[in-house]
């Protein structure tokens, strides 16, 4: 039944502060948040709350115009303290204040029998309202999914390879049934079938075996071996006019969770890593939660940045701002906006580098955790070194030519060179090992957002 | 170090915009970046950590990969001197003389490009790019001793307008900027760039029975002549054995001032290899290419020049130079790695082509490494477009 998939291509980029195997309890997030800048396929975001107004674990906080039937909900119940905005009014965030107790809206419940005999309407209609359906992410470009279309199939990726990412077996610890009750509300989403992509390096988890009448591919390499976007390039590749849809493992649960149990419960557990984190660990919260309450007193240092996500597609965020929806993950590591006398020459045996040339020794010592900063480590240049994007990109993708591509906004070849295939995190590695320095990822975005809208 | 940042630290302002000498940013911030890794961090979106590689930390890696080549060009500029005038010298005689001979040569190209690429970055806006620093090294590598200095500045500043700024700067151009250096005196100064130019002789005379003659031509020559010898015989026998194989591979020969050394381009080589920085892909495929003409020619054997053992290819003339530094200039070389192989294998064929069967040009590899830089995106083009045939047949299936 299952293929094991090897892939050699890609780079593990190795870290000190990485969480130890420990769920700590600390003292809840007093404000939680939702940016709609989580959700690049958001056109026009609407609010549908005011300030002040009080709101339930899985009320609906705001929406697209575009597509009014998907709801962003809150993950928690209080009080709407803020909306803020930027320029030209663009919504940034929705922030709430958490109640001591949290409440939820009721959603009908079901037997686990049940799951399996309803039908994909009657599902649908409940996990638009109540705030999971955002988990759904359509392929190509990334967005949240469009109910009206019937996917291809659809992926799950098991497991993450990314810089110091946590672990999915203590994240879903218990989530056993949840995640089981979702694969099952997702089978009606498709004709074809689901996929697992389970990491064949790593002892399978029993969350993830149980599961009935799934097709599971294994995977083994180096990073981006677990992007769900490489799975689907070695197993069912998305072509032009496919679909299909992805979700993490967290989002099947919660959807499992909301049949099951009749609530939106965003409850997660999310890892606290980094060089600059005193106890690297894990903590439980909510979706969407102010980062304040588990930095406070556990950075080694002032001069750092905070990252929610990891340190390869995350984003740079306040002390005392706010976990991505999506995200797991917390990274703190050191600020680099030191000058360094003559640092392109000096010989380096303490900064990571994919590269070889003259100087950079880190090739030499594979097993060391690195602490990087991030200092930009040079000045942005135009394109020299050629081959080395397809060294970590374990596709059958040119990404130097289909960036070009982007970049002379060439559309007919955007769309031959494959930018269906692949997102932002599908070429992060790219942008890392860039020796021109230049922004790979927003490239990539930009030129998504123009095939987009042709579509 | 503080003081030093922080003079800079004072004088940016003068440089950014609004300062007084905006016009000249680039310039300072080539200073800059020079002195120092610049402050700037990854932006708050997207990779939030950078690799330590940067482009100028790249060039270094490709200036030091030469020096080998170099520092036995300044030897061997020296040995050949007192080799054709028929005297006994001291190591630090040769070094001292090829000092004399090359030291202008480097520092006259690297000002004359140099200056020409400040004054692009000034008007056009653009960065001053460290690819200079290769550049700036390769067209004196690649010129004989006795080039005149004012050609030297001629070519660099030919070479740098016309095949790289015209273009868009470093990263757009098509040809090889020195390969470009080279092939404008060759034919703007055919007799600075052949004939008897490979020794450097100053005031003096070759020695009696002492011939000027590269192996490259010699080789061509005897193929003239009914009835003589074979090459490899008639090589072994000019100048009392000066083109004995391993001779030539180690390089105590006359020729361009850099390339007669098989071995140091071969240190090279693994320099470049071994860091990654050069395509060992283009490398093995162009002595592959080579030494698979060569073969080839031989089977036809039609004359004395063809019957030549192939891998005497390898040692003579610029071939493994032109093989390490030239062909891989990632730039204008074939940028798909599949593409590579076809690139260097050709590059290897033509040379040989143009040795063997035609008389007018001694030296292959300067033509053969241009005419496939011109080549190269249309490889590329092939390569890219079987990619996307299998996107689009995977999608028919």
């Amino acid at each position: 039944m299952s293929q094991h998939i090897k892939l050699k291509k890609g780079f593990d980029i190795n870290l000190a502060g990485k969480p130890n195997n420990l769920v700590a309890e600390t003292s809840l997030s007093e404000t939680y948040a939702i940016k709609p800048t989580d959700f690049s396929g958001i056109i026009r975001p609407k609010v549908a709350v005011r300030e002040g107004d009080t709101v339930k674990a899985g009320t609906p906080l705001l929406f697209d115009k575009k597509m009014n039937e998907v709801m962003y909900c809150a993950p928690v119940s209080g009080e709407v303290v803020e909306i803020v905005r930027g320029e030209k009014r663009k919504l940034l965030e929705i922030k709430i204040l958490a109640d001591k107790e949290i409440e939820y809206e009721k959603f009908k419940e079901y037997s686990t029998s049940e799951i399996s005999s309803v039908g994909r309407d009657e599902v649908q209609e409940i996990m638009l309202k109540s705030g999971v359906w955002p988990q759904i992410i359509q392929r190509p470009f990334g967005i949240v999914a469009n109910p009206q279309d019937t996917p291809k199939a659809i992926f799950i990726s098991t497991f993450d390879t990314s810089p110091l990412a946590p672990d999915y077996d203590l994240l879903l610890k218990n989530q056993s049934s949840f995640f089981d009750a979702g694969i099952e509300v997702l089978k009606k989403f498709t004709t074809g079938k689901v996929h697992l992509g389970i990491n064949a390096a790593a002892e399978i988890s029993p969350i993830f075996t149980n599961a009935k009448e799934v097709q599971i591919d294994k995977f083994s390499g180096p990073h981006p071996a677990g992007n769900v976007g490489v799975h689907i390039h070695h197993v069912d590749p998305i072509n032009k006019g496919d679909l299909i849809w992805t979700i993490d493992p967290y989002g099947v649960a919660q959807i499992g969770k909301l049949f099951l149990n009749g609530v939106y419960d965003a409850a997660k557990i999310i890892a606290l890593t980094g060089s600059e984190v005193k106890e690297p660990q894990y903590y439980k919260t909510y979706l969407g939660a102010c980062i304040d309450k588990f930095v406070d007193g556990n950075i080694k240092q002032e001069h750092v940045r905070y990252i929610s996500g990891n340190v390869l597609t995350g984003e740079k965020i306040k002390k005392n701002g706010y976990l991505g929806f999506y995200h797991h993950q917390i990274t703190v590591i050191p600020e680099g906006d030191q000058y360094e006398f003559l640092g392109w020459l000096k010989p380096t045996a303490d900064k990571l580098s994919f590269h070889r040339a003259l100087g950079l020794l880190s090739f030499l010592n594979p097993k060391k955790e690195f602490v990087l900063d991030t200092n930009l480590m040079g000045e942005e240049r135009a394109f020299v070194q050629t081959g080395i994007f397809e060294k970590v990109t374990p596709m059958d993708i040119l990404p130097e030519y289909l960036i070009k591509a982007i970049m002379a906004e060439d559309y007919d070849d955007m769309e031959a060179l494959g930018i269906y295939e692949v997102i932002e995190e599908d070429l992060a590695l790219c942008e890392f090992i860039d020796v021109s320095k230049h922004e790979i990822q927003s490239i990539l975005r930009e030129g998504i957002n123009l095939i987009k809208a042709t579509t | 170090m503080k003081a030093l940042r922080d003079i800079l630290d004072k004088q940016k302002p003068l440089f950014e915009k609004g300062g007084k000498f905006e016009k000249y940013y680039y310039l300072f911030e080539a200073n800059e970046t020079f002195l120092f890794t610049p402050n700037e961090t990854t932006h708050a979106k997207g990779t939030q950590v950078r690799d330590a590689i940067n482009l100028k930390r790249l060039m270094i890696t490709v200036v030091i990969a030469m020096i080998p080549a170099l520092l036995f060009g300044i030897y061997n500029v020296g040995h050949t001197h007192f080799l054709a005038t028929g005297q006994d010298a001291t190591l630090g005689d040769k070094v001292l003389l090829g000092l004399e001979v090359v030291l202008p040569v480097v520092l006259v190209a690297y000002a004359a490009g140099g200056l020409v690429e400040v004054v692009f970055s000034l008007i056009r806006r653009h960065p001053i790019n460290e690819g200079f620093l290769v550049t700036g090294m390769l067209i004196p590598l690649i010129l004989p001793p006795t080039i005149p200095l004012w050609q030297v500045a001629l070519a660099a500043i030919f070479a740098v307008v016309i095949a790289k700024e015209v273009f868009g700067g470093t990263g757009m151009n098509v040809l090889n900027v020195a390969m470009t250096a080279r092939a404008f005196l060759y034919f703007a100064y055919p007799s600075d760039m052949s004939g008897d130019v490979w020794y450097y002789l100053g005031d003096e005379k070759y020695a009696d029975g002492f011939t000027g003659a590269t192996a490259l031509g010699l080789a061509a020559e005897t193929n003239l002549v009914e009835g003589t010898q074979e090459v490899t015989s008639t090589l072994a026998a000019t100048n009392a054995g000066l083109f004995d194989f391993w001779n030539m591979f180690v390089g105590f020969i006359p020729g361009s001032i850099g390339e007669t050394s098989t071995l140091m381009a071969l240190v090279g080589a693994v320099i470049l290899i071994a860091t990654g920085v050069g395509s060992w892909k283009i490398i093995v495929s162009v002595f592959a290419g080579a030494l698979g003409m060569g073969y080839l020619l031989t089977l036809a054997g039609a004359n004395d020049f063809m019957m030549m053992p192939a891998h005497y290819h390898w040692v003579m003339g610029g071939l493994a130079f032109g093989a390490v530094f030239m062909a891989t200039d990632p730039v204008s070389a074939a940028h798909t790695e599949s593409g590579k192989w076809v690139y260097g294998a050709l590059i290897g064929v033509i040379t040989v082509i143009i040795r063997v069967l035609n008389p007018a040009y001694p030296e292959g590899i300067m033509l053969a490494v241009l005419f496939m830089n011109v080549f190269a995106p249309l490889i590329d083009h092939l390569v890219v477009q079987s990619n996307k045939k299998r996107r689009l047949q995977r999608a028919t299936v």
